[in-house]
């Protein structure tokens, strides 16, 4: 008969969420509840959670470009991105973020996920970029408006490596899914599965692209500033187009 | 021959090289935390072989140490870093003195780490003879993050204590969030050995009414979503579903493509990775290396998105699935 006891651990993570516990907590106990209720013994339950520990450890890998981005920060890497970012008197905030959306998602087609990632590229580089396209054309951002353009950043970057990732060579989860697939005699080629991933992978920029096109539209109507520096004298009037 | 074992021996190394400086400023709960991190990094491999073996008391000590993590994080306080207007301007003055110099190194990291991934596909190169072909494209990110971190330093002048004193910075500005994804990993691990999976998926298949593909179609792709939020990972639901409603109904029963509802089904998972901050190293941690105040700020800005990729993809499903 199955147990459903186990089940306990799942409800503490959606209770723990809900009341705000420290995550790091909820999940611990989350983990213990669902293994007492499975009846592991304690020594069992402690052996299975440091040999999970050990074998998840990869998920610590982000923190190997820590000394070199740390390195290269103080030297002033942040600054110098936005100052040259500037140089294109062109690019926009919507620009800056597709055109990354696009690489990002190339890039990931062909199983090149870890060549950029929020430690790497999105806060040395994109996110400071982003600010300086953003200040440019709207004026000094509001802290708030400043916090949403960032967190775009963010947000583009996992767009792009999640409906990236997978359509042409078999990683992480063509692999998964093609294994699920042979343990139940179903014999599939990694090919014909990472191809499904298309449509979506098309789906999602599109989407995307929409989003911060509108965001970009949003935040010149947000920012009263914005209109004053369209329409100083200094400045010649832009087309209707790029009015945003 | 360079395995992952080498580049994790270097991040326990930073790990330990942090826990040393936050001891010298008396923050011992910090401490005591990356050093506990340090264990998996420096010691793993010599613990999972242990257990083989039938001695489990080091991963015992290991499975504590992970209880440990938990009570720290609850009771440490994050640093505040204050940025001081004197640094602002060093950092101004140095980005002017070296300009575009300063890209060389951090374009380095992906340049590197791409050469060595289509080099290895080149048999004359031979990059496979010195580096583990199994996990090249990780352990490449470690070798070219190494070399960035001498390139630069060498660029800029600075000391070489600096990649230690830097590195911390970044763990320290990030905190015991870093170690989210690592304990939700594991929490995945311990629910799938003690039949959480198996549970879900038996009152899954209880609840919906199994003669209707598109109610099973729908059932599938919302359950991705929702199993994904609770475990932050569609890795981790993926089976789960598969096996409960997937390949019985879908695939069985209504005559499903297998390869498109796999490949689909998982993407349909990952509108739930964009909006849960189980997903940890997605949402939470750009919002501390951000700096952001508001904590769901990533998933603010990502919600959209997933909403619509969810319609599009349940959609894209029910066209392509049945052919």
């Amino acid at each position: 008969m199955i147990n459903y006891w186990p089940l306990l651990g799942v409800a503490v993570v959606v209770a723990g969420f809900a009341l705000r516990w420290n995550p790091m907590l909820v999940v611990v106990t989350a983990g213990l509840v669902s293994g007492l209720a499975a009846g592991k013994s304690p020594g069992e339950l402690l052996a299975l959670l440091g040999t999970t520990l050990v074998s998840n450890r990869t998920l610590l890998l982000f923190a190997v470009t820590f000394p070199a981005i740390g390195v290269l920060e103080r030297a002033g890497l942040r600054e110098r991105a936005s100052a040259w970012i500037l140089g294109f008197a062109r690019l926009t905030l919507a620009r800056l973020l597709i055109a990354y959306l696009a690489a990002r998602q190339l890039l990931a087609m062909v199983g090149l996920i870890h060549v950029a990632g929020h430690p790497q590229t999105v806060r040395p580089l994109l996110a400071p970029m982003a600010e300086a396209t953003a200040t440019r054309r709207f004026g000094a951002l509001d802290p708030g408006s400043r916090e949403r353009v960032r967190a775009l950043a963010a947000a583009t970057d996992n767009v792009g490596l999640f409906f990236g990732e997978d359509v042409f060579l078999a990683f992480g989860a063509v692999l998964l899914i093609q294994g699920f697939y042979d343990g139940q005699g179903i014999h599939l080629d990694p090919l014909s599965i990472g191809l499904w991933a298309l449509p979506t992978a098309i789906a999602a920029f599109v989407i995307h692209v929409v989003r911060i096109l509108i965001f970009e539209r949003r935040l010149a109507r947000t920012l009263p500033e914005a209109r004053v520096v369209h329409e100083s004298p200094a400045v010649p009037p832009p087309p209707p187009a790029e009015a945003g | 021959m360079l395995t992952l074992t080498h580049v994790f021996y270097l991040i326990g190394a930073s790990l330990v090289g942090a826990a040393v400086l936050n001891l010298r400023d008396r923050r011992w709960l910090q401490a005591a935390f990356w050093a506990i991190l340090a264990a998996p990094c420096l010691v793993g491999d010599p613990i999972l072989a242990a257990n083989k073996a039938g001695t489990q008391w080091p991963a015992q000590v290991m499975g504590a140490g992970v209880i440990a993590l938990a009570l720290l994080a609850w009771r440490t306080r994050a640093r505040k870093v204050v940025d001081d207007p004197e640094q602002a301007r060093a950092r101004e003055a140095s980005a002017a003195r070296f300009g575009n110099l300063l890209f060389l190194p951090a374009l380095a990291i992906p340049g590197i780490t791409l050469a060595l991934v289509l080099g290895a596909r080149i048999d004359a190169l031979r990059v496979t003879a010195w580096i583990e072909p199994r996990q090249l494209p990780l352990i490449s990110l470690g070798l070219a993050a190494t070399l960035a971190m001498v390139l630069g330093i060498a660029l800029t002048r600075a000391r070489p204590v600096h990649g230690l004193t830097e590195g911390r910075r970044l763990l320290d500005s990030i905190g015991w969030p870093l170690a989210l994804p690592l304990l939700l990993a594991t929490l995945g691990g311990v629910f799938v050995e003690t039949g959480v999976g198996k549970a879900i998926s038996a009152l899954v298949g209880e609840v919906i009414p199994t003669d209707s593909a598109v109610a099973c179609l729908l059932a599938f792709g919302l359950g991705m979503v929702a199993f994904t939020a609770i475990m932050g990972n569609a890795f981790a639901a993926f089976p789960v579903m598969m096996a409960g409603i997937g390949l019985p109904l879908l695939v069985k029963l209504h005559g499903a493509h297998p390869a498109a509802l796999g490949a689909m089904g998982m993407l349909t998972g990952y509108s739930g990775t964009l909006v849960t901050p189980m997903a940890a190293n997605f949402n939470v941690v750009p919002v501390l290396l951000l700096e952001l105040r508001d904590p769901h700020a990533v998933i603010r800005a990502q919600w959209p998105t997933a909403l619509a990729l969810l319609v599009a993809n349940l959609i894209l499903m029910g066209v392509l699935v049945f052919r």
